[in-house]
């Protein structure tokens, strides 16, 4: 190989890097400068040290118009694992339901979980207001959550995997005498467990970031997570602290994004096997 | 695709897959059936009785000059986010994909921001665009170029549309870096002993064999800019001002939950689902074809 240094690729992705991070250092900058120089326009790059007060401050008294952010990322953590957590669950055992036995409407249960692809909350926001209403689960933690847990994707991943485990290891189980759950417990979930991992990055990053459903589900500021709370808090834009809002865009920044980088490895094969 | 070994038993299974069957029925088919059938119905103006009106909704839907614009106007949005943000994400995943020094850092600066919620996306856009308090709007406007996608349509819509392909890059690069991996290296080799060189053999070797991933990402890609990029508009612009960054989604929202017109809005999530339905079937399409490979 040669060995001299691939300068025009490091200047593209040197180029690409900055269009990342530069917002954000901006965001990190800011988020310690004094809010009226900001609103005067004048936004350094340079963070101020005595500024970084602003980050306790937020986590307990959170911004004009909004609850304290440590509740807020509270609420989207908790959000964000009981999707993650429940979608896994059931979506493991429907595949596992559905690749490991026979039983009578088994087409017609997974045709019905399937169309659940096509179906994502944004095209169904009436309705699915008006059912939840009927359900009494506005305003309410279940109501968050429980309608996001249901999709088809992490079912077709978990089939997708189940299909090609090998018939010998399952004979294997079965000579040794593990019944269905034991199987399902002690070699499925095993074996299965980088697919886990990605999966849990993938459904963890969306649980938190979900916008849309939590604007309508839950208008009591005590269910406010950490993504709503931001967009109210630049939405009343004649007072905005700007300190106040960077700072805490980058705390609702921090977890998914320690989350993506921490398990890199398990989550980008996850993605790319499993497409979504 | 079927299993040979299976675990005898019935109820165990159903009892097993109950759990998502419920959560699917209550909250998928139930609400898509009403909205079916709500958008075949019509309140009178004091919300008292409904009545069945059969098409008229959606006759009302297309014969209406502003469902037509927001039609058009997700298109564009639509085209220019797919465009923008796989053409950035091919070029550095091309870069990446080189025996250069430092790659694996490159990957995780490159990564990370799939992980960024679009809504906190367009708080970094506002602090770069704000024409008061933004570092790029403020020097626009110092050096005499009307800055204010408040008021300006044409840069409210840019800014919209490069804050959502900016937060779609690093998804895109994922896939693309994936696909040219799994260019055999022996074909590559190949080429170059025949003599491509550089964008030749880009375009002649490997741009054919990442078609799949091309295909399988612009099906995404719409899907990602017609749906999840509601959070990025309601904070960069509500979908103003005027109606002019106001996609399909956002005025499914602001006509069913805020003008509370809910025959009219039914029957817009009825014409989305129809759009959902088909890009899923052309998605799968792609699938189908690139496992077959």
């Amino acid at each position: 190989m040669r060995n001299r240094v691939d300068w025009p690729a490091h200047v593209v992705l040197v180029l690409g890097v900055a269009l990342f991070v530069l917002p954000l250092w901006l965001v990190f900058a800011g988020s310690t400068q004094d809010p009226a120089a900001i609103a005067r326009g004048e936004l350094s790059l340079i963070p101020r040290l005595e500024g970084f007060g602003v980050f306790a401050s937020i986590l307990r008294d959170g911004s004009p118009g909004t609850g304290p952010v440590w509740r807020m990322l509270l609420v989207s953590g908790a959000m964000a694992v009981s999707i993650a957590f429940g979608k896994i669950v059931i979506s493991i055992l429907s595949a596992y339901a559905v690749t490991f036995f026979r039983f009578p409407f088994r087409k017609a249960a997974f045709w019905t979980i399937f169309i659940t692809l096509m179906l994502p909350i944004e095209v169904r926001i009436v309705p699915t207001y008006e059912v939840m209403s009927d359900l009494h689960l506005i305003n309410t933690f279940p109501g968050l959550t429980i309608p996001l847990i249901a999709s088809a994707t992490a079912t077709l991943l978990f089939r997708q995997t189940f299909l090609v485990i090998p018939d010998e290891l399952v004979e294997a189980a079965r000579i040794d005498g593990a019944g269905p759950w034991r199987f399902l417990k002690d070699i499925l979930i095993p074996v299965s467990s980088s697919n886990l991992a990605a999966l849990f990055v993938i459904l963890f990053v969306y649980g938190w970031n979900q916008y849309l459903w939590p604007l309508l589900v839950a208008t009591t500021p005590q269910l406010d997570t950490i993504v709503i709370g931001i967009v109210k808090m630049i939405g009343t834009e004649t007072q905005t602290e700007w300190n106040r809002v960077m700072a805490t865009a980058l705390l609702a920044m921090l977890p998914p994004v320690a989350v993506v980088i921490l398990m890199q490895r398990w989550f980008v094969r996850g993605l790319t096997d499993g497409e979504k | 695709m079927e299993r040979r070994t299976i675990f005898p038993g019935t109820a165990f299974p159903i009892f097993l897959v109950l759990p998502q069957l419920l959560l699917t029925v209550v909250f998928f088919l139930w609400p898509a059936g009403q909205a079916i059938w709500s958008s075949m119905t019509r309140a009178d103006p004091f919300g008292i009785r409904t009545q069945f009106v059969g098409w008229e909704n959606f006759q009302d839907l297309f014969t209406d000059p502003l469902y037509m614009d927001s039609i058009g106007r997700t298109v564009v949005f639509c085209t220019s986010v797919a465009t923008l943000s796989m053409g950035v994400a091919l070029l550095l995943a091309v870069c990446a994909d080189r025996e250069i020094r430092g790659r694996g850092w490159y990957r995780i600066m490159l990564i990370w921001p799939y992980a960024v919620a679009p809504a906190v996306a367009a708080v970094l856009w506002i602090l770069l665009l704000h024409p008061q308090i933004g570092l790029v709007g403020r020097a626009l406007n110092r050096h005499g170029v009307a800055w204010d996608y408040k008021l300006n349509s044409t840069q409210a819509m840019a800014v919209v549309i490069g804050a959502s392909a900016w937060k779609q890059v690093s998804y895109n690069f994922i896939f693309f870096l994936a696909g040219l991996q799994s260019v055999p290296k022996a074909v590559i080799e190949a080429a170059r002993m025949d003599g491509a060189k550089g964008w030749f053999r880009f375009r002649t070797v490997v741009l054919p064999l990442l078609m799949p991933t091309v295909f399988f990402l612009i099906v995404v890609n719409f899907v990602y800019a017609a749906f999840d990029t509601f959070g990025t508009i309601q904070a960069l612009t509500q979908g103003g001002p005027g109606k002019s960054t106001e996609t399909l989604v956002v005025k499914v929202f602001r006509d069913g939950l805020i003008n509370l017109d809910v025959g009219g809005s039914s029957a817009q999530s009825v014409v989305l689902m129809f759009g959902v339905i088909m890009l899923t079937a052309l998605q799968f399409r792609f699938l189908g074809k690139k496992s077959d490979e």
